[in-house]
């Protein structure tokens, strides 16, 4: 694949044309220390939780602090170029749920463990396929199509299972979500920072991935510069049930069961992450970093204040103050910010 | 951004996540709940902290997930152990999904009750029954059976598909239709998912596809709210009669302006000072949780455990017009 210099903006190409994230390039430069405040805001909650709390700095603690988002994080890594590209996916949490249900069936029916990893990929991969033919096949907005199958995926997983539940699922499957690589680093942390590594190659190292802030930006401008804008929107929406697939094996093996309700209301909180990460929810800008970060300080904050007996909803408003934040900013920094530099 | 801008939302966060940090040598018992902002729960609550008050030397921790979810109730228990409670009394929204992160808190020492909604046997050690299924599912379909000599149509409206004690009380109702209620006849049994929006839709479909239904029997607290207010609303007060598990407080204007003939619940009162108490007994009496053990639960008695380490605590009550007055205030 060929590589692009850098992401920065001062990059040239090979035709010594550039192509920025975003095309106003004042509030980039605002963009650009988003990160930054997030690195911030991770820091002060550090500090801040470990003197209120004396059971905070303590390794297990950590660990366990981590499963509060990687399941979650590791969708919010595909979502954030799915939403970059202009399109979203509103049916993840449904897919996990199906991948989780048809895993408890294979599990039933006395699939050993490697199969069952594979049916819940699989079934995540299949169910991003659909949502990706159906958006841009059919040219269906996508809000409106994963709507639709986040509504179908989940009724199936009602219609297979009803009010039962799965649990005769292999010892080994465990690992996935209950298992530990080294010391206290669980596999799903370790999995986490591993997908996270390769979509920020992926987003900011690579063509494919300029091409979908390209996309983001004008798709119609895109087009007639020869990006294949469907079929790269199609290979976002497979990234994005691959993602969800393998959270929904992940979420599996962490609770040891099945039920159709699974993983309810995750969508909302995947896309929480990618916007607070940075992300445009318009489209066209974003970066991995921040949605990691922002990955971590969403499970900072729930278990930072979990840790000093907080109420959830607290956790809720610190959560939605933190988004309308990020939204609000860019619109006033536009308005009130220092005069553009054109 | 400016540096001002930048060091103000690091600032508001800061605030929003500090509290003092004031721990004594006590013994801390956490008593999580299925959600918070649910009467029923502040209710048990109240029980707990009275139980504590007796006890003398324990802090409750009163703690639950915003959205009643398993994956909520585990950041929850997740934080307690960090936290190195005690013991943890949960009301589980899932009799399976807890069980890896409660085996894990067991294997740090920690003392684990399930109490109201329980979880499979291998994530605690004791469950507390609030009642004994069979009669709840009984006293259920004997709600609506008592105020209908001639028998008639009746439907329940339950919380969610998955709550484990809901689907256990309707499987015992079913089970006594035949033999105790032969002239009552179940139509349909539908989930509102302990959400009033959803709970009011699925009340006023009931309505609508079964015409002749003399009674919605909702155990649960959210449930029976909606249908009564559906059977409000539509002047049908009197047609149907709307019954199950409610708390008294909530479900007054229903009982007197006609809507109900009665509903049962047991004591949540009773029930998280139970559950406090049975914490106490493993946590720091070292009382041993086996089959046939007697453990006691102070002012509300003695329980015995069966072969799976649970127990009954005591019978539903009714409500009726005669004593709504005096428990509405109570709870």
């Amino acid at each position: 694949m060929t590589l692009v210099a850098s992401a920065a903006p001062q990059t040239t190409s090979s035709q010594g044309r550039r192509l920025p994230d975003r095309l106003d390039k004042p509030f980039r430069s605002a963009l650009l220390s988003w990160e930054m405040l997030l690195v911030l805001i991770v820091v002060a909650i550090f500090v801040v939780n470990s003197f209120a709390s004396p059971y905070f700095l303590d390794p297990w603690s950590l660990s366990d602090l981590s499963f509060n988002f990687t399941e979650k994080g590791l969708i919010a890594l595909a979502m954030a170029l799915l939403i970059i590209s202009g399109e979203i996916d509103l049916s993840v949490a449904a897919i996990m749920a199906l991948g989780s249900t048809l895993m408890g069936m294979a599990a039933e029916a006395g699939i050993a463990t490697p199969g069952l990893v594979a049916i819940g990929i699989g079934t995540g991969l299949a169910c991003g396929a659909f949502n990706g033919v159906l958006v841009t096949k059919l040219g269906l907005p996508s809000i409106v199509v994963t709507i639709g199958t986040m509504s179908l995926f989940r009724g199936l997983a009602f219609i297979i299972l009803g009010d039962q539940a799965y649990k005769n699922y292999p010892a080994d499957f465990a690992f996935f979500g209950q298992g530990y690589v080294a010391w206290v680093f669980s596999f799903e942390l370790v999995l986490f920072v591993v997908a996270a590594l390769v979509f920020w190659f992926l987003l900011h190292r690579t063509n494919f991935g300029r091409r979908v802030f390209t996309i983001g930006n004008n798709p119609i401008a895109a087009q007639f510069s020869g990006v294949r804008v469907e079929r790269i929107k199609f290979v976002l929406f497979c990234l994005t049930g691959l993602m969800a697939g393998i959270a929904s094996v992940l979420i599996t093996s962490r609770l040891g069961s099945t039920r159709p309700s699974i993983a309810q209301g995750y969508e909302l909180e995947v896309i929480t992450m990618a916007v607070l990460g940075g992300v445009s929810i318009l489209g066209g800008s974003g970066s991995i970093l921040g949605v990691v970060l922002a990955a971590v300080i969403m499970g900072l904050v729930t278990f930072g204040l979990g840790l000093l007996n907080v109420p959830g909803i607290v956790m809720s408003i610190v959560i939605g103050v933190l988004l309308i934040s990020v939204i609000a900013l860019p619109i006033l920094w536009n308005r009130y910010g220092p005069r553009k530099a054109f | 951004m400016n540096i001002i801008k930048k060091l103000g939302l690091a600032a508001a966060m800061s605030a929003a996540l500090f509290a003092s940090a004031a721990h004594a040598e006590t013994v801390k018992i956490a008593l999580v709940v299925k959600s918070l902002g649910n009467g029923f729960f502040d209710a048990a609550n109240k029980g707990a902290q009275e139980a504590a008050k007796e006890l003398g030397d324990v802090e409750i921790i009163y703690t639950g997930p915003t959205k009643a979810t398993a994956e909520g109730q585990i950041e929850v228990i997740n934080s307690l152990i960090a936290q190195k409670v005690n013991a943890i009394a949960v009301s589980a929204n899932d009799a399976d999904a807890l069980v890896p992160t409660l085996k894990k808190a067991m294997q740090r020492g920690i003392t684990v009750v399930s109490w109201d909604s329980g979880v499979a046997p291998e994530g605690r050690q004791v469950h507390l029954n609030p009642s004994d299924t069979n009669l709840i599912g009984e006293t259920i379909i004997k709600l609506a059976a008592d105020h209908l000599p001639e028998g008639g149509d009746v439907a329940i409206l339950s919380a969610a598909s998955t709550a484990t004690n809901q689907n256990a009380w309707i499987d015992a109702a079913k089970k006594a239709l035949p033999e105790k209620f032969p002239k009552i006849n179940l139509v349909a049994t539908v989930y509102g998912d302990d959400d009033s929006a959803k709970s009011t839709d699925e009340a006023k479909g009931l309505l609508k596809s079964y015409p002749n239904l003399k009674a919605i029997i909702a155990p649960t607290t959210v449930g029976v709210v909606a249908a009564a207010q559906v059977v409000t609303d539509q002047n049908l007060i009197g047609k149907v009669n709307v019954t199950g598990l409610a708390l008294p407080s909530e479900f007054k204007k229903f009982i007197d302006n006609g809507t109900s003939q009665g509903v049962a619940l047991w004591n949540p009162i009773d029930l998280g000072y139970s559950a406090v108490y049975l914490a106490y007994d493993l946590a720091v009496k070292k009382d041993e949780a086996k089959p046939g053990a007697k453990l006691s639960i102070g002012r509300v008695g003695e329980v015995t455990l069966d072969d799976t380490n649970s127990a009954p605590m005591a019978a539903p009550f009714t409500f009726d017009k005669k004593n709504i007055e005096e428990f509405s205030k109570i709870y």
